[in-house]
C-alpha cells in the first residue's frame, strides 16, 4: 500500500476535461489533461490552426502597492521599471547565488502587476516574495479565483477578433489588454509557450466553462481543438523554450540556459552579483544546445552525452528529449560543457547505445513570418 | 481515449502490461490499451526477436518509444517465435499500438513451451484491478 497522496488540485475546467474524455494525470500537484485525442494531432492543430489549453494550474499572483515596480525589479532578472501599462516581460527569479528559482511572466496592469509563475514553484515563489516584501507591498494569490486559458496558433487572432470587444490587432507580442471575450470580462495577453502566435486569457473562474465552451464552439470550424500538457511540452521543446525542472532549476543559472536576453545586469536584483561574477570569469561553464537525433530512439532527461571519438567522460546531459511532430524525428536539448566546440561530433548514450547527434540552432522550429 | 476500462476477457495479462492471447499452443502478445494510453503517442516499436528464434519467459523482446516515454517489452511466456508484426518496420504504423492495442497492434506470436503458463497470468478482472488501483 502507498500512503494516500494529498488530493490533487483541480482547475475550474476539470469537469469539462472529464467530459471531453481527456487523459487526466497528476502534474505539479494538479490533475491536468495530458491529451484529449492524441498528442500529435493536438500539436499539429496548434501549428496549423489553433489549440485551446487550460492553464489554470499556473500560479497567478497580483502584486500591489505604490512601490511594486521597484519591488519586482529586485525580484526578477529582467527590467520592470520603464515598462508602460499593458506591457509584459519574461524573466527569472534567482536566489543570491544566481541560480533559478522560477521563470515567470509579468504583466504591467493599471493598478497592479500580474506575476505568472510555474505551478510547481508557486508556493516557493509566494514564500520568496513574502520574505523580501517591504512595507506597503501586498500580494494576492489569484490562482484559485481566476481561470487562465490559452488559444494558441495561427487561427487564434481571428477567432478572438470576432468574439472580443478588444482591438486584438493592437495587442502586439508580449502585451495585454482588458475588455470582454464572449461577454466575459477578461484580460487578453499575446503571450504563450508554443512558438506560435497566440493568446493567454485571464478571467474570473466562475466563467471558466462558459468561456472555454464558447471559444471551443466558435473555433471548431477553423480547426481549433482542445490541447493538453503533452502537446504543450512538444510545442515548447520545438520552440526551444525552457521548462523549469529540465533546462532550468536551482542548480542552473540563466546564462547557462542561454537566457541572457532576460538578464539585465545594469540593474540591481537578487542574484545579480553572482551572475556578474559568472560573466567576469569568462561566461558560463556549460550551455544549452539543440540536436537532431539519428535513428528512432529518443534521448530522455539525464541521458549523458559524449564526444564521438573519445573518452568515457560525459561532456553533457540531456535536459529534454521528444519526438518532434513537426520535424518527424527525435530532437533533444542538452546542457554541454562550454569547452566543447560547436562543431564537435557528439553522441548520446541511450540505454547503452551511443546515438549520433547533429547540432542544430535552436529553436528547432520557427513560425513562418507573416507576409 | 483514457485507456480501455474493460480489458478483453479472451486473454490473460502480465503485471508489466502485456496481453497474451492463446490459440492452441500459439500465443499472441501485445501491450494493453492502458499501457498505450500511459505511454502517449507511440513513435517506434522495435521488435528485437525474429521468427524462428527463441524467447524465454520474462525475456525482453523489444522496446517502445513514445512522445513522452519509452518502455521495454517483456514476453510473459517462453517459446519459439512464429511471427513478428512486420507492420512495425514502418514507423507510420507505430500508432497502431494506440489505436488498436488489442488487435492490429499485436507484436509477436510464439509457439509456447508450456501452455499451462497462460493460466498463471492475470485474468481480465485481476488486470483491471491492477491498473485501477483498487486491488483489495
Amino acid at each position: 500500500m502507498t500512503t494516500s497522496a494529498e488530493a490533487l488540485k483541480r482547475t475550474a475546467l476539470h469537469g469539462v476535461h472529464a467530459k471531453l474524455g481527456g487523459k487526466l494525470v497528476p502534474f505539479a500537484g494538479w490533475e491536468m489533461p495530458l491529451y484529449y485525442g492524441n498528442i500529435t494531432d493536438e500539436h499539429h492543430a496548434v501549428r496549423r490552426a489553433a489549440g485551446l489549453f487550460d492553464l489554470g494550474h499556473m500560479g497567478r499572483i497580483a502584486i500591489r502597492g505604490d512601490d511594486r515596480v521597484a519591488f519586482l525589479d529586485r525580484i526578477v532578472t529582467n527590467a520592470v521599471a520603464g515598462l508602460a501599462v499593458g506591457r509584459a516581460r519574461y524573466g527569472l527569479v534567482c536566489n543570491e547565488g544566481g541560480t533559478v528559482l522560477d521563470d515567470v511572466i509579468y504583466y504591467i496592469l493599471e493598478d497592479e502587476i500580474l506575476l505568472v509563475v510555474n505551478a510547481s514553484n508557486r508556493e516557493k515563489i509566494v514564500a520568496w516574495l513574502e520574505k523580501h516584501r517591504p512595507d506597503g507591498i501586498s500580494f494576492e494569490d489569484q490562482t484559485d479565483a481566476t481561470a487562465m486559458i490559452a488559444p494558441q496558433g495561427p487561427a487564434a487572432a481571428a477567432l478572438l477578433t470576432e468574439h472580443s470587444d478588444i482591438d486584438i490587432a493592437s495587442i502586439k507580442y508580449y502585451r495585454i489588454a482588458s475588455g470582454t471575450v464572449l461577454g466575459v470580462d477578461a484580460r487578453v495577453a499575446r503571450t504563450g509557450y508554443t512558438g506560435e502566435d497566440g493568446f493567454e486569457i485571464y478571467f474570473d473562474a466562475a466563467h471558466a466553462e462558459k468561456l472555454w465552451t464558447g471559444l471551443s464552439d466558435a473555433g471548431r470550424d477553423a480547426g481549433m481543438i482542445p490541447c493538453g500538457l503533452g502537446a504543450r511540452d512538444t510545442l515548447r521543446t520545438e520552440a526551444g523554450m525552457p521548462l523549469y525542472g529540465h533546462e532550468i532549476d536551482e542548480a542552473t543559472n540563466p546564462l547557462e540556459a542561454g537566457l541572457d536576453f532576460a538578464v539585465k545586469l545594469d540593474k540591481d536584483f537578487i542574484g545579480r552579483d553572482a551572475l556578474q561574477a559568472v560573466k567576469d570569469a569568462g561566461g558560463p561553464k556549460r550551455r544549452l544546445r539543440g540536436f537532431h537525433v539519428a535513428g528512432k530512439r529518443i534521448p530522455r532527461p539525464d541521458y549523458e552525452l559524449f564526444a564521438k571519438d573519445g573518452g568515457d567522460a560525459a561532456v553533457g546531459r540531456c535536459t529534454s528529449g521528444t519526438f518532434s511532430p513537426t520535424l518527424g524525428k527525435p530532437i533533444c536539448i542538452a546542457t554541454i560543457d562550454a569547452s566543447v566546440a560547436d562543431d564537435a561530433a557528439l553522441t548520446v548514450d541511450v540505454r547503452g547505445s551511443r546515438i549520433d547527434l547533429e547540432a542544430v540552432p535552436m529553436p528547432f522550429y520557427k513560425r513562418p513570418k507573416k507576409k | 481515449m483514457a485507456g480501455e476500462p474493460n480489458p478483453p476477457t479472451d486473454r490473460r495479462y502480465s503485471d508489466t502490461h502485456e496481453w497474451c492471447k492463446l490459440d492452441g499452443d500459439v500465443v499472441t502478445v501485445g501491450i494493453t490499451d492502458f499501457a498505450a494510453s500511459e505511454l502517449t503517442d507511440v513513435t517506434h516499436v522495435e521488435l528485437q526477436v525474429r521468427a524462428g528464434g527463441t524467447v524465454g519467459k520474462g525475456d525482453k523482446f523489444g522496446e517502445i518509444e513514445s512522445v513522452k516515454a519509452f518502455s521495454d517489452l517483456y514476453c510473459p511466456m517462453g517459446g519459439t517465435v512464429e511471427a513478428v508484426n512486420e507492420k512495425f518496420e514502418d514507423d507510420e504504423n507505430a500508432g497502431l499500438v494506440n489505436t488498436s492495442s488489442f488487435d492490429e497492434g499485436w507484436m509477436i506470436k510464439i509457439k509456447v513451451d508450456d501452455v499451462a503458463d497462460h493460466a498463471s497470468l492475470l485474468d481480465a478482472d485481476a488486470y483491471k484491478k491492477l491498473v485501477t488501483g483498487d486491488a483489495t
